[in-house]
């Protein structure tokens, strides 16, 4: 058995759903006539783009002197906006990488979009270190290659050059693990088609077969990438961060630089997510894929992040205060009260005062408000590396070269212009690929179904069940629904439970083959929802705790820690190991 | 491409019940040539018999290769082809060489692991897999054997398998 049910999570797709309205759900929007909401986002991205173009020409052309950067303002709007896309650029492989680690189900719905977004603003990201330099004909400078001039090599002892390394490097690590994870679905979509757009997918999915050998090499793939790309995307930020903090410039140079930098950029990353993730859902009708909960989920990682970047603000000011370094000291002066003011306080209401909001479960879950939020955080993560890059250059050690700064149009348009690109990609994407991973969203599904789990996981059975059914709402949308909290109502769910997992296991597992479970016990588990060895070796403790505590003064001596462990064993098919680990056991307990 | 193969599959609507259907199988010691499936079925692998795959073998190996790559080339460009001192450090400062190296470890990791993947998989750009059923990539989950060479009691045998494991279609097809 492999489904798991777990009361204790909400439903991650909604609908009551079988594997074949996933497929249609997720694969139709790309075999529909586009509709006009898609045909006019796409013509104003285009237009964006081809002024983005334009501009990006008109650099080339006059040079960078059409930026009105001077000696003492180097770095503008280029570096502003390359380390803003680079930082919106991380929540897809956070989403895909670290969650996939962690086990995070919720992940399945929106790490597709994510992933495709990270690799769309890379590419904007990009952009800007090849225009930056002025002469866009010789970027190749950038990389080690034998030349001519001796051969002379690039410094590999510079921050900018590990910046090079790191950005490409995340760039095809992110687009090996996303196209990875495209080939089944790409599958899915050549099986359903016919004619030329069957020759397309067929070559765009390798031949994918779905063999259960193949399957097994793509999940081990797919951890091992997984495993590689958390550090890679911790490590690229930290990289970003050094082409300041290695530097001698007074409001750069500290080491609070590389996990302040990383967290406002899954900040900014989750921010952006939503922002796409709320448009798309509503407009190919994904609401019960990408459900509020999942929503919910990436606004407590938004507060979590958000919090953290306050602190590193707070902690900056506090630092430069305790060092009794005069330029250090100024250099935030001039942040706070400086000629800049306004960006620093866009930077401190957007990032770390408006998020405060999602304290509030009402707001967490609420579309409008967590919309209106992620514009606010991506306008505020702009401000925040506009604050670092020009405020800091702008005032340096010696007043007389104290200068000022305003964008040209020219600049305004090449950031228009990645705008345009970025969306032009995206809008393209949802066209071409299932904007959610069909395959993995179909994996989770009798673990996270509605149909099995959640308040309307009996649809079914409600003329027998209707009191059990109404707790087992309350227990879905408790605050924190916290395994204690559940004990409370463990007796009438039990009811509730049996029901939950009925359409989904027939099956039973002999329980008692767990050391410390007998015929009793086994008896109480069942009766409280856990049938099988899978769903055993799922229960958190205190949960078994509390179960055992709600049967009476007998059951409450019995420890269940090793259960779920055990169980997993038996699971697993793993007979050998577990026999022996039960005879070290001593009655099932440690 | 190998001689044609003659295919006789079992479609079920369900994986708990193709699983089911795949520990009868061996325990009747029929010879399963494949299972498809349109997603990962955990707890599939033990049942069918398949070792672990020892692709992140080959991920290390791939890993291990890039940190001397990138280690190697940095110190014999700073110590033997072209010295330079940076910043009045010495020629070999090895804290400095740390990200590129991390960086071309996990590009050479990922790189070499996504290759050998597709290469082991005989899978990649052009290729076109025989397909038994079209609907193995949306909710159906098949258990195959190649019936090539079997008896007509034999074949008959595998239909009833398949009837009595709850197969909700039996096919034969050559591929």
């Amino acid at each position: 058995m492999s489904a798991v049910v777990s009361r204790i999570r909400e439903p991650l797709i909604e609908g009551n759903k079988s594997y074949h309205d996933i497929t249609e759900d997720l694969i139709s929007p790309t075999e529909k006539t586009p509709s006009l909401a898609w045909v006019i986002g796409l013509i104003l991205s285009l237009s964006f783009l081809t002024f983005g173009v334009f501009c990006i020409a008109w650099t080339i052309w006059f040079g960078i002197g059409a930026w009105d950067l001077n000696r003492t303002i180097g770095w503008g709007w280029d570096i502003t906006n390359f380390v803003w896309w680079i930082g919106i650029g991380h929540a897809g492989t956070l989403i895909s990488a670290i969650l996939l680690l962690f086990r995070q189900k919720w992940r399945t719905g929106v790490n597709r979009a994510a992933e495709a977004m990270t690799i769309f603003a890379v590419l904007c990201a990009a952009l800007f270190p090849g225009i930056h330099v002025g002469r866009a004909w010789v970027v190749f400078y950038f990389f080690p290659y034998p030349n001519t001039r001796g051969p002379l090599w690039v410094n590999f002892n510079s921050p900018l050059l590990w910046d090079l390394f790191a950005i490409s490097t995340y760039f095809t690590v992110s687009l090996l693990f996303w196209y990875t994870g495209l080939v089944p679905d790409f599958a899915t979509v050549r099986d359903r088609a016919s004619g030329v757009r069957k020759k397309i997918y067929n070559f765009l999915s390798f031949g994918w077969t779905g063999s259960a050998k193949h399957w097994q090499r793509w999940e081990s793939l797919s951890l091992v990438l997984a495993g590689l790309a958390t550090p890679l995307v911790l490590s690229v930020h930290t990289i970003v961060s050094f082409d300041f903090a290695t530097s001698v410039i007074p409001g750069w140079h500290t080491t609070i630089f590389p996990p302040y930098f990383v967290a406002g950029a899954i900040f900014s990353g989750f921010a952006m997510v939503l922002t796409l993730m709320i448009i798309t859902r509503k407009i190919l009708n994904l609401q019960e894929y990408i459900t509020i909960t999942h929503i919910e989920s990436m606004n407590k990682v938004i507060l979590l992040t958000g919090t953290i970047v306050g602190v590193a603000y707070l902690t900056e000011l506090f630092i430069a205060w305790y060092s009794g370094y005069v330029y250090e000291q100024f250099a935030f002066y001039n942040r706070v009260f400086g000629p800049y003011y306004w960006s620093y306080i866009g930077m401190m209401s957007c990032n770390v005062l408006a998020p405060q909001i999602f304290w509030s479960k009402k707001l967490r879950r609420s579309i409008f408000w967590t919309f209106f939020m992620s514009i606010f955080i991506n306008i505020g993560m702009w401000f925040e590396r506009f604050v670092i890059i020009a405020t800091t250059l702008a005032r340096d050690y010696l007043p007389s070269s104290w200068s000022w700064y305003d964008p040209t149009w020219v600049e305004i348009g090449i950031y228009l212009g990645t705008m345009g690109i970025f969306f032009t990609l995206y809008l393209v994407f949802t066209r071409v690929a299932p904007v959610v991973a069909v395959a993995e969203v179909k994996s989770i599904l009798k673990s996270s179904g509605d149909q099995y789990i959640g308040p309307n996981a009996h649809a079914h059975h409600h003329d027998h069940a209707p009191v059990a059914a109404k707790m087992d709402f309350a227990a879905a949308s408790m605050v924190d629904d916290t395994a204690a909290k559940m004990a409370a109502a463990a007796p009438v769910l039990a009811a509730a439970a049996s029901e939950v997992s009925a359409p989904v296991a027939s099956v039973q597992d002999d329980l008692k083959k767990v050391e410390g479970i007998g015929p009793k016990i086994e008896q109480l588990l069942k009766a409280a929802g856990v049938n099988t060895f899978a769903q055993l070796a799922d229960a958190k403790v205190p949960f078994l705790k509390s179960v055992l505590e709600e049967a009476g003064k007998r059951f409450q001596m019995h420890d269940p820690t090793t259960w779920p462990d055990q169980a997993r064993m038996a699971a697993e098919g793993k007979w050998e190991e577990l026999k022996k680990w039960q005879d070290e056991l001593d009655g099932g307990k440690l | 491409m190998s001689a044609n193969k003659e295919v006789l599959f079992g479609l079920y609507d369900d994986e708990v019940v193709m699983m089911d259907a795949v520990k009868k199988a061996k325990e009747d010691h029929l010879d399963i040539m494949d299972v498809y499936t349109p997603f990962p079925v955990h707890g599939l692998d033990p049942i069918l018999g398949l070792s672990e795959s020892r692709l992140h073998i080959a991920g290390f190996v791939f890993g291990a290769l890039g940190t001397l790559t990138a280690f190697l080339f940095m110190t014999w460009v700073f110590t033997r082809d072209w010295p330079v001192i940076f910043g009045g450090k010495p020629y070999w400062s090895v804290p400095a060489f740390i990200p590129i190296t991390f960086e071309l470890t996990v590009l050479f990791a990922s790189i070499g692991m996504v290759v050998t993947f597709y290469t082991i998989c005989g899978l990649g750009p052009g290729v076109t897999s025989p397909c038994l059923d079209e609907r193995i990539t949306d909710d159906k989950f098949c258990v195959a054997f190649n019936t090539d060479g079997y008896s007509e009691s034999q074949i008959d045998n595998l239909k009833r398998f398949f009837s009595n494991t709850g197969a909700s279609e039996v096919h034969t097809k050559v591929i």
